[in-house]
C-alpha cells in the first residue's frame, strides 16, 4: 500500500475553509505538547492563552486588548494580502511600519505643543505616505531594474530599524526627558493622541482604519476590475498578460497599498497604545502579519478572524507569562508553528490524499 | 576621529573571518538554489544553528563537537522546510518565511538559559613557517580552522558542480524538473538532500557567528545575515566563485564600519550600522539586470503526476 497526492481538478471548497481550522487545531495539540516539554501543565497553558483572554476574571481588561493588538496585524496583513494574491512579495511591512510610526510622530512633534483639530490628520497623512514611500523603494527598483523586491523590503526593515534608533537617541528626543532615549509621550499631547473613541473600549482610529480596509479590500477583490488582475496575476501570470494586466503597475500599486496600510499602522500605534518613539517600539507586527494573511487564506474576512486569533495568542500568551512563567519566545514559536502547519495541511486544499493497494506497474 | 588607529593589515584579516558565516550560509543556498529550490528560511536556519553550535560546545566544552551541533541543528530545521516543499507541495516563499518565523522563536526557546554565558575559545591554528610570512602571515595564515573549512567547501562546491556527475544531475533538477524526471532521477530526494546541505551549511555559519565571531549568546543575533546570504547568492548569479568575491566585500563592509565606529568618526553610529544593508540593496540594483543565469525550475513545485 502506498500513500499518494492526486492534483485536484479545483481546489477543494471545503478544505478552503477546513484547513485554517485544522492548522489551529493541531498548533494546539504540539503547542501543548511543547508547554508539557518545558514542565508547564499543557491544558492549563492552552486555556491561559485562548479562554482567559475572553472569559476569565479580568476578561473586562483584556478584551479592548484584542482590538489594540488586532488592528494593527489586521491592517498591515489585508495590504500584504494583496501583494500575496499577485505573486509580490512585500515581507518588510515592519520597515514600513516603523517609517509610518516616525513620520507621524515627527509631524506630531513638530508641532508640539499646537493644540489644533488638523494635527491628528495631518499626522495620519504623513504616516500613511512615509509607510507607502518605503514600500515604494522595493516598488521602483524592481520595476526598473528587476531587483528581487522580498530582499530589498526586507533589508528595509533594518534600515528602518537603525533610523528608529537614530531618532530615539537624536533628533525626535525628548528635550525634557532628562536624557533619556524616546521621544516625547503623545498621550499627553491632546491634539496628537490616538485615544480610545470610547473610553476603556479599546476602540481607536486604528481599529476604524482596520474595519475600512478590511471593507474596502472586500469590495476591491469581489467587486472591482483591479482586484480582478490581481488575483488573475497571482494564478495565471500569462493570462493575466494576455488580459492586458499590466505587471508593473500592479507591483506599484500592491507595495504601495500594503507600505501605506502598514504605515498607518504604525502611526496609529505610535500615537496611542505605545505612545513614544522609542528604541524597542517595534515588536514584530510587520512579521507576524505575514502568518495572519495566510492564516485568514489572503481574503478580507478569514484575515480579520486570524488578526483577533493572532492578538488573542499575544494576549493570552503575556498572561500565561505572568501566571505560568511560560518563556515569551515559546508564543513566538508557536505563531510560528501554526503557519507551519496551517502550510502543511494546505495541500489537501489543492490534492487529494489517494490510498493505493498495489505498488504501481515500473 | 582617529583614522590612523585603523590597522590595514588586521582589517584585511578580520575580512576573512568576517565573511566566513554569510560565506558558509550563501555557498549552502547556492546548492539549494541550483537544485530549484528557494529556501527563505536562511536567516532561521542559520540562528538555529548559533544557538544548538552554542548549547553543545558550552555543554561539552569542545567547539568543534558545536560546530558539529550547529550544522546538526540547521540541517534538521531544514527538513522542516524539505517536509513542507518537497512532500507537502507547499508554496516555497511561504514556506521559508514560516522557517525563519519558526526558526527566530525556537533559538530564543533554547538560547534562554545562555544569556551571558562565554563559550569555550575556538584556537587559531598555528601553522608554522607559512604564519611568519610578513603581511601575508597575518592576513592569510593565522584564522581558525572554520576559516578554512569555508574556503574548502567552496572549491569543493565549484569543484562538484562543474565537474562531477551529482553535480550534473543536481543542475539537471534545478534547471528542468520535468526532465530530470523523465530520465529516471529523483527529483524530491536530490532536492531533499540540497536543502539538508543548505541547512546544514547555514547552521554551521550561525555556529561560527556565536562561538567565535561575537562570542557570545543573544536573541536575534544574526541581524539579517542569512538574508544578506540570500542577496549574495543572487549577486554570485549563481556561481560559486563569485559567492567568495561577495562575502568578502560584504565582510569587508561590516568590519571597515565597525572600525569606523571604534575609530569615532562624526557619523552617528546607527547610520554605519545601516550601511551592509543598503549597500546589500545597491548591490543588488546593480546585478539584477542578469536575470539569465537563474536556475529555470528556481521556486518552482514540483509533481511527479502519471
Amino acid at each position: 500500500m502506498k500513500l499518494q497526492l492526486e492534483k485536484r481538478p479545483q481546489p477543494s471548497r471545503r478544505w478552503i475553509y477546513l484547513s485554517p481550522l485544522l492548522a489551529v487545531v493541531i498548533t494546539m495539540l504540539v503547542g501543548g505538547a511543547l508547554f508539557a516539554a518545558l514542565g508547564k501543565n499543557p491544558v492549563e497553558a492552552i486555556a491561559t492563552i485562548f479562554w482567559e483572554p475572553l472569559f476569565g476574571e479580568f476578561a473586562f481588561y483584556y478584551r479592548p486588548q484584542l482590538l489594540v493588538k488586532g488592528a494593527p496585524l489586521i491592517l498591515i496583513a489585508i495590504g500584504l494580502s494583496l501583494g500575496f494574491r499577485a505573486g509580490i512579495w512585500n515581507i518588510g511591512a515592519e520597515g514600513q511600519y516603523i517609517i509610518g510610526a516616525l513620520s507621524g510622530a515627527g509631524v506630531a512633534l513638530a508641532f508640539y505643543p499646537l493644540d489644533a483639530w488638523f494635527v491628528f490628520p495631518l499626522m495620519a497623512l504623513a504616516g500613511a505616505l512615509g509607510g507607502w514611500a518605503w514600500g515604494m523603494i522595493p516598488a521602483v527598483l524592481k520595476l526598473r531594474f528587476g531587483t528581487n523586491e522580498i530582499l530589498v523590503s526586507l533589508m528595509l526593515v533594518y534600515v528602518a530599524e537603525q533610523l528608529l534608533a537614530a531618532m530615539a537617541l537624536g533628533p525626535m528626543k525628548n528635550p525634557d526627558g532628562m536624557g533619556f532615549p524616546g521621544s516625547r509621550n503623545l498621550q499627553d499631547y491632546p491634539a496628537a493622541h490616538n485615544a480610545d473613541l470610547i473610553t476603556g473600549s479599546g476602540l481607536h482610529w486604528g481599529v476604524v482604519a482596520a474595519l475600512v480596509a478590511v471593507i474596502a479590500a472586500y469590495i476591491l477583490l469581489g467587486r472591482h476590475m483591479l482586484g480582478y488582475q490581481i488575483r488573475l496575476s497571482g494564478e495565471a501570470p500569462r493570462a493575466a498578460r494576455f488580459a492586458g494586466v499590466k505587471p508593473g503597475l500592479l507591483t506599484l500599486f500592491c507595495l504601495g497599498t500594503s507600505g501605506a496600510l502598514a504605515g498607518l499602522a504604525g502611526m496609529f500605534e505610535v500615537s496611542g497604545p505605545a505612545g513614544q518613539v522609542s528604541i524597542d517600539f517595534n515588536v514584530g507586527y510587520g512579521f507576524t502579519a505575514i502568518i495572519v494573511a495566510f492564516l485568514g487564506r489572503l481574503h478580507p474576512v478569514g484575515i480579520a478572524l486570524a488578526g483577533l486569533l493572532m492578538a488573542l495568542t499575544y494576549i493570552g500568551g503575556e498572561i500565561a507569562q505572568g501566571n505560568l512563567g511560560l518563556p515569551a519566545a515559546a508564543i513566538q514559536m508557536f505563531q510560528g508553528m501554526l503557519l507551519f502547519f496551517l502550510l502543511a495541511v494546505d495541500v489537501l486544499t489543492n490534492y487529494r490524499l489517494r490510498l493505493l493497494r498495489r505498488p504501481e506497474a515500473a | 576621529m582617529d583614522l590612523s588607529s585603523i590597522n590595514p593589515i588586521l582589517l584585511l584579516a578580520s575580512i576573512m573571518a568576517a565573511s566566513t558565516p554569510i560565506l558558509l550560509a550563501a555557498i549552502g543556498e547556492l546548492i539549494v538554489e541550483r537544485s530549484g529550490v528557494l529556501n527563505l528560511g536562511v536567516e532561521g536556519m542559520m540562528i538555529t544553528g548559533a544557538i544548538c553550535g552554542f548549547a553543545i560546545a558550552v555543554g561539552t566544552g569542545s567547539p568543534a563537537i558545536g560546530f558539529i551541533g550547529g550544522a546538526v541543528g540547521g540541517a534538521l530545521l531544514s527538513l522542516l522546510f524539505a517536509l513542507l516543499t518537497q512532500v507537502a507541495l507547499a508554496n516555497h516563499v511561504a514556506s521559508g518565511l514560516a522557517l525563519t518565523l519558526f526558526g527566530l522563536g525556537l533559538s530564543s526557546l533554547l538560547g534562554q538559559g545562555y544569556v551571558g554565558v562565554k563559550p569555550p575559545p575556538t584556537p587559531k591554528l598555528d601553522i608554522p613557517v607559512l604564519g611568519d610570512i610578513p603581511l601575508l602571515g597575518p592576513i592569510l595564515f593565522s584564522h581558525d580552522l572554520m576559516v578554512y573549512v569555508a574556503l574548502a567547501l567552496v572549491a569543493g562546491v565549484w569543484a562538484m558542480l562543474k565537474y562531477s556527475r551529482a553535480g550534473l544531475i543536481l543542475r539537471a533538477v534545478g534547471e528542468n524538473h520535468d526532465a530530470a524526471h523523465a530520465l529516471g532521477y529523483k527529483v524530491v530526494r536530490v532536492r531533499i538532500a540540497a536543502i539538508a546541505f543548505g541547512g546544514a551549511c547555514a547552521g554551521l555559519g550561525g555556529a561560527y557567528l556565536s562561538l567565535v565571531r561575537v562570542p557570545q549568546w543573544t536573541e536575534g543575533m544574526t541581524a539579517g545575515i542569512g538574508w544578506i546570504a540570500l542577496a549574495l547568492v543572487v549577486f554570485a548569479s549563481w556561481k560559486a566563485g563569485r559567492v567568495l568575491l561577495g562575502a568578502w566585500l560584504f565582510g569587508g563592509v561590516s568590519v571597515l564600519q565597525l572600525n569606523l565606529q571604534a575609530a569615532g568618526v562624526a557619523i552617528p553610529v546607527e547610520y554605519l550600522s545601516m550601511s551592509p544593508y543598503v549597500i546589500t540593496i545597491l548591490v543588488l540594483v546593480i546585478m539584477s539586470a542578469d536575470k539569465s543565469r537563474a536556475p529555470a525550475s528556481l521556486g518552482r513545485i514540483f509533481h511527479a503526476s502519471q
